[in-house]
């Protein structure tokens, strides 16, 4: 019968190591998974040569480019659990100026460590919410957490009329962004604490394999049981916490809470994110990646102003490149 | 093998709107046995499968398991009662790998109590159990690694299966398992149900090829039009039996009774 052949098959040698390393490679998207650190490569690389006479590796430029990568890295990593989870969080730069203002305000009277907790439970209570009215109101997340941009934005600017709030604690100045461990400074400490955090989340964690499976296919999951709202609402807390982290990391660096605080930041989180190989449409995140994502960023914005360009020119050379490396990392995925 | 069936489902009716997809249906399904769930396009196969897979609450019907009545209220109810199902659309997740796919949602973790609330995978005790489980029921993937995304049709329906039947310990339902296979891995599909069949496993079988029905399945329930028509023995029956009742030009359960 039919039955030998398919015993014979099973009994078959499994393949080995570095096969079955070769065959994952091949079937689990192939190149595609390292476009962005080729990229990454690739770009450090150019700038490296043709902006050598302008310090571009100069400690204290690549020191600039870690700190203006490190919120942005902080917050990508958030986002792309709300983008695995098939949801997306256009709130986040509101809530990361909303965080460094209650920092601002609590760090003042109560200290440091209850600044620092009331700013992340503030963030992480706006991503609740995001999260229930997207679930139990069935909107989509993309509308709901717009409506929330312009709440939180204009709750922003009311708090102080559009004055910054400063910030006297040499602790949680300290900690949070001005100083660090000898000559390490904290925010690249913070940034790989996150990073290394949300790849355990998403690899090592039964909540990660959830999330991924319900931007996968919701259906899917609801059927072997998972508790998809429960899945997608944590996911959008995450986002919102980690934006509400990038504050914290933001209020204590400049020493300062402020309305404008985070308030470019959302495109440049998403380009970071999908750079790095997230899906835009759930199912398919990587943490490193958009960690790295994240550097690209900050390394573009700072070349591009090293090389001398305008503005203009800036955003044209960004945009262009953007699209360049979101192209090719999308370009397999289809395949995929 | 008990006495009493594994899954009677009794007087189960269900409506969307307007539509009454499924009227006063009664199935049993024993131990040691398949039965086949017929019927056209749009007469309740599928939805009947959900209602006792607990992704539908049906409008009214009872349901026993093991002879004892529960109200099936979510797919992780009437997985906790034994019942595994391959819905039409498989319910396997492409970027997960093929062992994570087989304990989705019932993943071992490590590390001990912490472990177990963080949700630590202890992916290696579920790779071994994985390829276990794989090698017992004789299929064949490539690597445990690979995504399901990657593998073929007939792999990803493999693993689809695979997981119903590692966790089915007392009900399996299968909805349309070898639609868009080969000829080789239906059989594999088919080698599979007897396999469970021959382990005391009830299975429910949906499926419109005749042949296959006559193969492995000892009763045959028949809807029409969200009603049950028929319910044979499938030794006694004739594939042209079959086909007459599906297209409503026979039925055994009409009005004045059999």
């Amino acid at each position: 019968m039919i039955r030998k052949s398919i015993s014979e098959k099973a009994s078959a040698d499994l393949p080995s190591p570095v096969e079955a390393l070769i065959d994952r490679y091949r079937h689990n998207g192939g190149l595609r998974q390292y476009v962005v650190y080729l990229a990454f490569v690739l770009i450090l690389a150019t700038f490296s040569v043709i902006l050598h006479d302008d310090g571009f590796l100069s400690s204290s430029n690549l020191l600039n480019i870690g700190r203006q990568a490190a919120p942005i890295a902080v917050m990508a990593v958030g986002m792309a659990f709300a983008l695995a989870a098939g949801e997306i969080d256009l709130s986040v730069g509101s809530v990361v100026a909303l965080s460094s203002l209650v920092a601002a305000e609590i760090v003042g009277n109560h200290g440091f460590l209850a600044g620092t907790l009331a700013a992340l439970g503030a963030s992480a209570l706006v991503g609740l919410v995001n999260g229930l009215i997207t679930v139990k109101v069935r909107i989509p997340s993309f509308l709901v957490t717009l409506g929330m941009l312009g709440i939180i934005s204009g709750i922003a600017r009311n708090w102080n009329d559009l004055r910054s709030l400063p910030i006297r604690n040499d602790r949680f100045s300290g900690i949070f962004g001005a100083g660090g461990l000898g000559p390490v400074s904290s925010l690249l400490i913070w940034t790989i604490v996150v990073g290394a955090l949300g790849h355990i989340a998403l690899h090592h964690l039964r909540w990660g394999r959830h999330v991924l499976s319900t931007g996968a296919d919701r259906d899917a999951a609801n059927a072997v049981g998972i508790n998809t709202a429960r899945v997608r609402i944590s996911a959008l807390v995450v986002s919102a916490a980690a934006a509400g982290f990038a504050g914290v990391l933001l209020a204590g660096r400049l020493s300062i809470g402020r309305h404008d605080l985070g308030e470019d930041y959302l495109l440049t989180v998403i380009a970071a994110v999908v750079i790095g190989g997230t899906n835009l449409f759930g199912g398919r995140a990587s943490i490193l990646g958009a960690v790295t994502g994240a550097l690209i960023m900050a390394m573009l914005n700072n070349g591009l102003i090293l090389m001398g360009l305008e503005v203009a020119d800036q955003l044209i050379a960004r945009g262009v490149i953007i699209i360049l490396a979101v192209a090719l990392s999308m370009r397999e995925a289809k395949e995929g | 093998m008990s006495a009493a069936p594994a899954l009677v489902a009794s007087g189960i009716s269900k409506s969307f709107r307007a539509v009454q997809a499924l009227d006063d249906v009664s199935i049993e399904l024993h131990h040691g046995q398949v039965t086949a769930l017929l019927g056209d396009n749009g007469a309740g196969k599928s939805t009947l499968v959900k209602c006792i897979s607990g992704l539908y609450q049906p409008d009214a019907g009872r349901i026993f398991v093991q002879g004892a009545e529960h109200r099936i209220n979510s797919s992780r109810h009437a997985r906790e009662l034994g019942i595994e199902t391959v819905h039409q659309t498989l319910s396997v997740i492409d970027p997960l790998d093929v062992a994570e796919n087989l304990f989705l949602n019932r993943e071992h973790t490590r590390g001990g109590w912490l472990g177990a609330r963080i949700g630590l995978l202890d992916k290696g005790r579920m790779r071994r159990e994985c390829a276990a489980t794989l090698a017992r029921l004789e299929i064949r993937i490539p690597s445990l690694r690979r995504t399901v995304g990657s593998l073929s049709g007939g792999q990803r329906q493999a693993v689809a299966i695979g997981r119903a039947v590692a966790w089915g310990q007392q009900i399996v339902l299968l909805d349309e398992p070898a639609a868009a296979l080969g000829v080789e891995q239906t059989q594999r599909v088919l080698d599979l149900i007897v396999n469970l069949r021959d382990q005391g496993v009830a299975v429910l079988l949906i499926t419109h090829n005749m042949d296959r029905v006559l193969a492995v399945c000892d009763q045959a329930v028949v809807l029409y039009q969200g009603r049950k028509c028929a319910e044979v023995d499938v030794a006694g029956a004739s594939k042209d039996d079959l086909v007459s009742y599906i297209t409503g030009a026979r039925s055994t359960d009409s009005g004045d009774g059999v």
